[in-house]
């Protein structure tokens, strides 16, 4: 009931905004957001740009995830050949 | 699609799970709390568990809206379709969910009532346009993640002078919930909590303090994506091993702040205001944990405009949602599991929606494993 969706903003139309989930193109509203463009990502719930997403932030949280594979000693060549979305 | 993708990735998934299985201490044993049924069902869809080590235990929370609304009031929204010959929008979440005569929304509309399933409060503000004759009310449900954008259609609906649209309000609030499990008669048996994640990018992580501050017990605001989901149990990991039990952590921070959403949270100030009293399927009345909306709003409160008024409802002889949802029982638990209750034939709350526990379990054949881990043991 609570997902949702990072989606890109494609245009911005006074309250509402076209967005690109997945390819597919979507009107959400805007009332519930504040300074956001054209090409920064939010996350689409029931029809809402509920928040922006913080790229500086995302990449952070990768790096965190990357850390834990460094103090293993770096993934096997098994993982590497593996890599590939669960 | 970006934002998704990376936080599924396979390798990433091996190397965090390498990471507790190293970090969590084999002495001793960890049950974390998932609240939320996005992280419930992250973690069977995603086979978060078979990657954990041995005594690190998910226990499932009530973080599910659909699961947790009392038959009651499912039962008073389609009194509305029949009784006042309204139409009712509601969200496809709970069109299946079976009301106290078994009927679901999706059967009472095959009947002939008119029934319309919406994506967006947007969709019933245009339906109710559509049909300046007809009077129509938003079914409105979910938690903090859902009530802005139904106090956004209400402000809306008063501009436009929209008289035929109200809302049945049965928004609900998490951090009563948490407080009522932590708070139970018999104490619950779980080391820390995974945090709501989206919930908190509206009312943000520190809503969350004065429970971990007060029990003792680490929360760890996770996002919806496996490897969120996998690193946010490794920070409660190491929270736990360091004894810091009082601390709120945030692994979501590309989407949750401290303070949260102030202009979603300032419009559902605006609407809505606590209830003295709400009833949460499974766990009963708990004070001051949902909303009503306010005076200043009342001509769009479908509650005041269709009285209805529902019968008790029995839950079903042997059903373990109750305890289910608190964290005392898993679902093969349940002698009802997977017998006379299935997704198709749901006969408890956490079966009814594909985020309630049981049907995690049911869907992602969670329950072979087990069964067949009881086997060998």
């Amino acid at each position: 009931m609570c997902l949702a969706i990072p989606a890109e903003l494609i245009s911005i139309n006074g309250a509402d905004a076209q967005v690109s989930l997945g390819g597919v193109r979507k009107t959400v509203s805007l009332a519930l957001v504040d300074d956001v463009a054209v090409g920064d990502y939010v996350l689409i719930h029931v029809g809402y740009a509920l928040n922006k997403i913080s790229p500086e932030e995302a990449q952070k949280t990768l790096e965190l995830f990357g850390q834990a594979g460094m103090l293993e000693g770096g993934a096997t060549e098994e993982d590497m050949l593996g890599g590939e979305a669960l | 699609m970006k934002y998704v993708d990376e936080f599924r990735d396979q390798r990433q998934a091996r190397a965090i799970a390498a990471a507790i299985a190293r970090e969590a201490k084999g002495e001793r044993h960890y049950r974390v709390m998932e609240f939320c049924g996005g992280h419930t069902h992250a973690i069977f869809r995603y086979g978060v568990q078979g990657l954990m080590p041995g005594n690190v235990e998910f226990v499932h929370g009530p973080g599910c809206p659909v699961c947790v609304l009392p038959v009651g009031r499912l039962d008073e929204a389609m009194q509305m379709v029949e009784r006042h010959d309204v139409i009712l929008c509601t969200y496809g979440d709970m069109m299946r969910v079976p009301g106290g005569k078994r009927r679901s929304l999706m059967q009472v509309k095959a009947d002939g009532a008119d029934i319309r399933m919406v994506y967006s409060t947007q969709d019933a503000l245009k339906v109710a346009r559509e049909n300046p004759e007809r009077q129509v009310v938003f079914f409105a449900i979910g938690f903090e993640t859902t009530t802005p954008p139904t106090a956004v259609a209400m402000k809306q609906a008063q501009a436009e002078g929209l008289r035929n649209f109200s809302v049945f309000c049965n928004h609900v609030l998490t951090p009563p919930a948490l407080g009522a499990i932590l708070n139970a008669e018999t104490p619950i048996d779980v080391d820390a909590f995974l945090g709501p994640s989206h919930v908190s990018t509206v009312i943000g992580s520190s809503a969350y303090e004065p429970f971990a501050e007060k029990y003792r017990k680490p929360i760890v605001i996770a996002g919806f994506e496996p490897l969120d989901v996998m690193q946010s149990t490794l920070m409660v990991i190491r929270l736990l091993n360091e004894g810091r039990l009082n601390l709120v952590e945030n692994e979501y921070t590309r989407a949750v702040t401290r303070e949260g959403n102030a202009k979603a949270q300032a419009l559902v100030h605006e609407v809505f205001e606590p209830r003295d009293s709400f009833e949460w399927r499974g766990l009963g009345l708990i004070p001051e944990s949902a909303l009503q909306i306010r005076a200043g709003f009342s001509g769009f409160d479908a509650e005041r405009r269709f009285p209805v008024q529902a019968q008790p409802v029995t839950e079903a002889k042997g059903c373990a949602c109750p305890e289910i949802l608190r964290g005392q029982k898993k679902p093969l638990d349940c002698k009802l599991f997977g017998t006379v209750c299935t997704p198709e034939n749901p006969m408890g709350s956490c079966m009814v929606s594909s985020e309630g526990a049981c049907a995690a379990y049911w869907s992602y054949g969670r329950h072979c494993h087990d069964q067949s881990l009881r086997a060998a043991r």
